[in-house]
């Protein structure tokens, strides 16, 4: 069997951006599972440094495409050169992050290497299976399992029959665990002309603005997050409040950040963040699947809702029956009379 | 040479709003009891198009929707709002494509109107949000890809310059024609119906709305040949049909689990003094806040 491979993406700063090491960690017990190499690519400029951010994680095989046309990001000329390295390498397993750049490249690689491509996994497996109609039968594919159709199905979706099997997911779903701080693996340097063409690079950019990250929900021990049942932005502003007051970060769920009472970089879910704190207070939040998939992993969940029959109260340690705007004054109140 | 703008729009179930008889006891989803809508970012991408051609005399639209025939329905809206002329792919033989054979699908419509400036389309549709239909249609018609378009900035007959929406920022990109545009929910809200357009598309028909009217169509078709809105089946698009439904999708459906939660000891509690003090005492005393 063929290698895992893990595409890893630079951020702005020159670093192996968190999803990517998130991945390769998975990666790793894949490819040890298949009994098989974790092999990653690194696309930029100026970025051999990278190999010492990604060996820890257990790869056995670096490859590293270095050019100064190669950073920032642009689609064609890291497609190129992925698509030609897998053309080469005939991986078993692909993953990339499903991030803007991840969900720009996965889908055209995908599409050169006629092979599938399930976005925005939640969970993955290695599994066997048996063709229904023909009793064929397959060993150690990868299950991709991700919600689907709105969240009230949860789909795992296999490729029988085409490699690589190829998978994105977001950011904070796979947990980072170091391998071995002292695993050294393979440099291979890519001669980048090799895949590139000239018309890779008709597309130019003019202007970047990005940010630097302002929010850091994923790593927040405790969460407040609002629904679509807080209902105004007053009462949501009492959910800052509370986390002021508690130390802790705002979060939202989709139907809160539609609705207007959130930004989207607040979304905690599948198409959101994914988080795990220690504590996470859903407020007016029903809970469909996508939400859940993006906290159910929290130690501690609290769930405020008027209705005693929504879905999140059944993941919930503790259910409080009652309005929002009743209740965070309250918790507020206690909060501040009795801690030191 | 006129400067041709295809969308690809998709009619889905409206998965924002589900309710509890979405799915059936099977297991399965009953998209019955679905509203079926024009893909909301696909709207967005129809509003990008027509500003093109607001910008460019002679420019015409021209709206690909691939589905089942009631798929129709977004056409028409498309042409109320704007669009010049629309064609349906439809056929038995897709059902069950996977994002790369609807992509394969697509990309021989596409290439049926050539020569094409533009090819745009929405991110992602609500039903799948896979965002892979758009970048897989480029990559088999060897475009160039901007995805997450936020806004025009300028279009002319040889380029075009678009912002793009990125997770912590924004990117102004710069493409020769033809491209293709993938549209983020952010860019601006499509125009609404326009009454003259109402008027002047309200009869626009497939061929298969066509055999079953009563009234005859054949002399407004002939005066008014906007109104026919053409099918395009598998034979029409001369597919192999081994690209194409699950026969040509390497993704397969391994599973399907209705979602069942766990149930979780909880205790329930109600928004009494008494009892949010006692939670906020256990929360303080056992550290998890505080």
């Amino acid at each position: 069997m063929n290698n895992v491979f893990v595409y890893c993406e630079i951020s702005e700063e020159g670093h192996v951006a968190e999803v990517s090491l998130e991945l390769l960690s998975k990666g790793r017990k894949l490819a040890h599972e298949l009994g098989v190499k974790l092999e990653a690519i690194a696309i930029g400029s100026k970025i051999q440094h990278v190999s010492q951010e990604i060996f820890p994680f257990g790869v056995d095989v670096l490859h590293i495409a270095d050019d100064s046309r190669l950073s920032p990001y642009r689609t064609l000329p890291h497609a190129s050169i992925v698509i030609g390295l897998f053309q080469e390498k005939q991986p078993e397993i692909v993953l990339f992050g499903a991030t803007s750049i991840g969900r720009d490249l996965a889908p055209r690689v995908a599409s050169a290497l006629r092979c599938g491509l399930t976005a925005d996994c939640t969970a993955l497996e290695i599994g066997d299976h048996t063709e229904p109609k023909t009793g064929k039968e397959y060993k150690n594919l990868l299950y991709q399992i991700r919600p689907a159709f709105g969240g009230n199905i949860i789909a795992t979706i296999i490729n029988p029959d085409t490699r690589p099997q190829m998978a994105t997911v977001r950011e904070g779903v796979m947990k980072k665990e170091i391998f071995s701080p002292d695993y050294i693996g393979v440099v291979e340097k890519l001669d980048v002309n090799a895949y590139l063409k000239e018309t890779d690079f008709v597309v130019e950019i003019l202007e970047r603005h990005i940010e630097p990250q302002k929010l850091n929900i994923k790593n927040a021990q405790i969460i407040v997050a609002g629904g679509y049942g807080v209902g105004t932005p007053e009462n949501f502003k009492l959910l800052y409040e509370l986390a002021d007051v508690i130390g802790a970060q705002v979060g939202a769920s989709r139907a809160a950040v539609d609705a207007g009472l959130a930004d989207h970089e607040r979304q905690i879910g599948q198409t959101g963040v994914t988080v795990r704190p220690k504590l996470y207070i859903a407020c007016g939040i029903s809970g469909a699947v996508q939400h859940r998939a993006g906290m159910d992993q929290s130690a501690q969940i609290i769930s405020i809702n008027k209705d005693p029959n929504a879905p999140i109260n059944q993941i919930a340690d503790y259910v409080i029956i009652g309005d929002v705007a009743e209740v965070l004054p309250k918790m507020i109140k206690y909060y501040k009379q009795n801690s030191k | 040479m006129t400067f041709r703008i295809v969308v690809l729009a998709k009619q889905v179930p409206d998965t924002r709003n589900v309710g509890k008889d979405a799915m059936k006891a099977d297991g399965t989803v009953n998209r019955a009891a679905l509203p079926a809508i024009f893909n909301p970012e696909d709207l967005n991408a129809l509003e990008m198009a027509l500003r093109m051609k607001d910008n460019i005399a002679g420019a015409e639209v021209i709206v690909v929707s691939m589905g089942p025939g009631r798929a129709a329905e977004i056409i028409r809206e498309a042409m109320y709002r704007g669009a010049d002329r629309g064609y349906l792919v439809t056929d038995r033989k897709f059902a069950g494509s996977d994002t790369l054979a609807t992509s394969y699908a697509l990309s021989l419509a596409v290439k049926k109107l050539e020569p094409y400036q533009i090819l745009i389309a929405g991110r992602q549709a609500i039903d799948g949000d896979t965002a892979q239909v758009g970048p897989q249609t480029a990559e088999k018609l060897g475009l160039p890809q901007i995805t997450y378009a936020e806004e025009l900035l300028s279009i002319d007959k040889q380029n075009v310059i678009i912002r793009r929406r990125l997770e912590r920022g924004v990117e102004t990109v710069k493409s020769p024609l033809p491209v293709c545009i993938t549209v983020h929910g952010s860019a601006p809200a499509c125009r609404p119906r326009n009454a003259k357009l109402v008027m002047k598309y309200k009869h626009a028909r497939t061929t298969t709305e066509l055999q079953e009217e009563t009234r005859d169509y054949t002399e407004l078709l002939h005066e008014r040949p906007w109104l026919h809105i053409q099918e395009w089946s598998v034979e029409d698009l001369k597919a192999e049909t081994d690209k194409l439904g699950l026969a040509g999708s390497p993704t397969k459906v391994k599973k399907i689990d209705n979602v069942v939660l766990q149930h979780k000891e909880s205790k329930v509690l109600t928004a009494s003094d008494n009892d949010i003090d006692w939670l906020m005492k256990e929360l303080i005393s056992s550290h998890i806040i505080g």
